[in-house]
């Protein structure tokens, strides 16, 4: 009996492993996944470029810092398309354009994003005003009970 | 009096954003991407046969008048084997479906659709998501409805369930 539970507890321990290779694909990564471009003046563009990238996958990450299959087929197109002559920027309005903001990982100001920079700045600008009054406001009361 | 209520507000400021943040922990991550592509012309493409059984898939295989479905998928992807029948069921009602696999190995193709059917006219092999990028999708299954003139006209995200077939049956029929 026991013997019986321990083998039930060790085949359920033992499940999550017994599926290893689905889910994920077993095809070799695409040629400029992992390898770096000649042109040390080019890699640089394309490794800048692909630090403000978002992994479509592992949205916490950048494609630079992701090993998902489909960050490596990104930074595929990055490499193959800097290597033909295409710009950073025409790279990234390429991707957003099919994907829109979200895939840009470094935020940009926009239509719709544009609160997330303004707000702060207006939070800052209230507690200073506050601040000037309050403090302006006791140096009067202080200046009074001085005067008296 | 006036006053002591003022005080209360950044404490119930604070509440309420800490009440925020605690509900949002609660709630499933909205994973999806949406591809902005919908009312783009599919970009140029043409891919290689993904098994020897079928022909490859290009753009030119949408033109022709009539609206198919584009469906991509991989042999390694598990909801891919969900949706199967769905697919097939699709198929029974007279829908073309090209399918696209993304990163896959000719012999899994094959063995996928001996084992789960093949609702395909056409598979291409997209060895590196290369069309996947193009298109805005961003995973397996993921299910494009295109119309006759090749244009991206409705995006199904994640594998398709049986209450999903009317809906997409009902988008091929608007982009008729």
């Amino acid at each position: 009996m026991i013997r019986s539970v321990l083998a039930l507890l060790l085949t359920l321990l033992a499940l999550p492993g017994a599926v290893p290779a689905l889910g994920q694909d077993t095809m070799p990564p695409a040629p400029y996944a992992y390898t770096q471009l000649e042109d040390p003046a080019l890699e640089a563009e394309a490794s800048a470029l692909m630090h403000t990238l978002r992994c479509l996958k592992c949205q916490s990450q950048s494609i630079a810092d992701s090993d998902a299959p489909m960050a490596g087929d990104m930074r595929h197109q990055v490499r193959s398309r800097i290597l033909a002559g295409e710009s950073p920027d025409q790279i990234r309005a390429w991707l957003v354009a099919r994907y829109g903001d979200y895939v840009s990982y470094e935020p940009t100001v926009s239509a719709t994003t544009w609160p997330l920079f303004a707000i702060p700045l207006l939070v800052i600008l209230i507690g200073a005003g506050v601040l000037l009054r309050r403090l302006g406001r006791r140096r009067g009361e202080t200046g009074a009970e001085a005067g008296e | 009096m006036k006053t002591r209520l003022w005080l209360w507000v950044p404490l119930a400021l604070f509440a309420f954003f800490a009440g925020l943040a605690g509900y949002m922990l609660t709630q499933p991550k909205d994973q999806f991407v949406e591809s902005t592509m919908i009312g783009e012309p599919l970009p140029d493409f043409a891919l290689d046969p993904a098994f020897g059984g079928l022909p490859g898939a290009a753009k030119a295989d949408f033109a022709g008048g009539r609206p198919r479905l584009l469906n991509i998928w991989a042999s390694w992807c598990l909801p891919c084997i969900a949706e199967a029948p769905q697919l097939e069921a699709l198929k029974a009602q007279g829908v073309e479906i090209i399918g696209i696999a993304i990163r896959d190995r000719p012999e899994d193709v094959a063995r996928f659709l001996a084992r789960y059917g093949n609702p395909y006219t056409r598979i291409g092999s997209d060895r590196i998501s290369e069309v996947q990028l193009a298109i805005g999708s961003s995973g397996v299954p993921e299910t494009f409805v295109i119309d006759g003139e090749g244009v991206i006209r409705y995006q199904h995200i994640g594998d398709i369930r049986a209450d999903d077939v009317a809906v997409l049956l009902a988008e091929l029929e608007k982009a008729k």
